[in-house]
């Protein structure tokens, strides 16, 4: 059996994959409407599965408006790349335009620069394209499952997708721009709005290296296909290996600045602790941070969940993703015995150092009971998962081992 | 569905800020049908080039009906808390204290500018700290 391809339905899948008797799925849902349980330890943890929002399929539903939508689980398990349709969504403001008009559509690059350029689609379609598979995850994914709890968007770990970005390097545009000496970062504005005046309009920048790293990329196609509105068409920013919140959608307006960006959103909000882990202890203050910057790996499963049953004494087949945050996957390791021992699973098709990377192994169960498995990943810069995951006040970078416990039956 | 201005017209915030953000609202829900998934508008053009066409989009993004329940008790949170967002946000938060909440609070007020009368905040926090969300 190909575990990396399939066309059936997931549930279907899962069950003949694995020999089970009947899956309890606990934490999957039902495939038409109704309810998921998201497993957030205190709750709450029910949330609605919408089809309500426009170019989306079945979401999870953490806010209407402005919408916080979370992918269901069981997308990851179908492929290495996520589908538009059903790639997690996420505003802060709810003053989002709902009519765009692509031919009239500008993108303006101005501040600290030789000549201040106004852009159309047209602009950036001659312009050299490049394509890249990048995993977009939420600095907050994962957020309810934090111990103790902490207030934000309360994502189970779905608050991330995976796609094929196409568009052009914003090296190519700034370089067009003609980026001024002195000039120290980029900051980058989209056409959402707060509601009320004076609040802070929500502005993300990098600095002027970063920025012109010929990575980062003004994207107007995911997996083949313009954006999705509510994903940003039609033209985000991406910055492989680095948090969503730097990559702005519906962007209009980039300003290369000559001082250092103080704007709410970079000096306040999307602040972590700052070492390694973004880890500090509960309740600890004065604790100096810097604003979250590059990805951590991350390794889920995604053909068994929390109550999943299972043939006992047998070898089954389990699978799932991974991916290496700032860099590529250098392996992805299995254990049934609580992290004592580690087995080597099978990476799929490497789409790229930033991309998911499915992987799979042959696990032994025991005989008839209870037993968890666990999965982490070490990426080619060598950092490997955490046993005991991190703490700290906004719910930021979650990255610990991830467990799920099946019955053996 | 907008938020009704007949239950958020009170006389306890600035007004003119409350009806500027309900003027964006219905605004932005000014149709009703969420039936339809329009996605590209054949009334808006397209552009092409190297290979690729992008089509302009017309959507109608849901806007959030639920309400707080408690009746009277519900009405600060009910008047002031929805203009910015659907009750969704709130729902969903863990159970958190008296002390978190108002600290949300504050911040709502001074950060992100909710216009949200002083007299209103302490029974908004009250109900927040004693809500339960349920599972």
């Amino acid at each position: 059996m190909n575990v990396f391809e399939s066309s059936l339905p997931t549930r279907r899948r899962f069950l003949g994959g694995v020999g089970m008797l009947g899956a309890t799925a606990a934490a999957f849902p039902a495939s038409a409407g109704g309810l998921v349980d998201l497993g957030l330890p205190g709750g709450p943890s029910r949330r609605d599965l919408t089809t309500a929002f426009p170019q989306k399929g079945q979401m999870i539903l953490q806010r209407t408006r402005p919408a916080l939508l979370e992918t269901p689980f069981e997308v990851f398990d179908r492929g290495v790349f996520t589908p538009n349709e059903q790639f997690f969504v996420r505003w802060h403001w709810s003053v989002i335009p709902q009519r765009i008009d692509v031919a009239a559509f500008r993108v303006t690059v101005r501040g600290h620069v030789n000549n201040t350029l106004s852009l159309s689609m047209v602009d950036l379609l001659a312009m050299p394209r490049v394509e890249l598979a990048a995993v977009n995850q939420c600095s907050g994914n994962s957020r309810g499952f934090f111990q103790p709890r902490v207030p934000g968007g309360q994502w189970a770990n779905g608050a991330m997708g995976n796609a094929r970005w196409t568009g052009v390097r914003l090296r190519e545009v700034l370089d067009r721009a003609g980026v001024k000496p002195g000039a120290v970062a980029v900051r980058f504005d989209g056409l959402d709005q707060p509601v009320v005046d004076g609040a802070p309009d929500f502005i993300k920048s990098v600095g002027i290296d970063h920025a012109r790293d010929g990575e980062l990329m003004l994207a107007f196609q995911m997996n083949g296909e313009q954006l999705p509105l509510l994903n940003g068409f039609p033209l985000r920013l991406v910055v492989p290996g680095w948090y969503s919140t730097y990559w702005v959608k519906m962007l209009n307006d980039i300003e290369v600045l000559a001082a250092p960006d103080e704007n709410f959103w970079m000096k306040t909000a999307y602040r972590i602790p700052d070492n390694p882990r973004a880890d500090v202890r509960p309740g600890e203050s004065g604790v100096k941070t810097v604003p979250i910057n590059r990805m951590v790996p991350r390794s889920f499963f995604t053909n068994v969940t929390n109550g999943t049953v299972v043939s006992s004494g047998a070898n089954i087949a389990i699978r799932g993703i991974a991916f290496g945050g700032d860099c590529g996957v250098s392996q992805v390791e299995v254990s049934a015995d609580g992290g004592r021992n580690w087995q080597k699973s099978d990476l799929g098709r490497d789409e790229g150092t930033y991309s998911f990377r499915q992987w799979s192994a042959r696990v032994a169960t025991p005989n008839a009971g209870k037993f968890v498995l666990q999965v982490r990943c070490t990426n080619t810069k060598g950092a490997v998962q955490p046993a005991a995951p991190n703490w700290n006040g906004g719910g930021y970078m979650r990255n610990v081992i991830e467990s799920v416990e099946l019955t053996a039956a | 569905m907008s938020v009704s201005p007949s239950a958020v017209t009170r006389a306890t915030r600035p007004a003119s800020v409350l009806l500027a953000a309900l003027a964006v609202i219905a605004a932005l829900s000014a149709r009703t049908s969420l039936a339809e998934q329009p996605g590209p508008d054949a009334n808006l053009p397209t552009v092409e080039g190297g290979g690729v066409t992008l089509h302009s989009v017309s959507v109608d993004l849901p806007d959030g009906d639920r309400t707080f329940a408690g009746g009277q008790a519900a009405d600060p949170i009910n008047n002031n808390c929805l203009a910015c967002h659907s009750a969704g946000m709130i729902l969903t938060q863990p159970r958190l204290s008296e002390v978190e909440w108002r600290a949300i609070v504050d911040k709502m007020r001074h950060t992100y500018k909710a216009p949200v009368a002083t007299e209103d905040a302490p029974a908004i926090v009250d109900y927040l700290a004693t809500m339960n969300f349920g599972k």
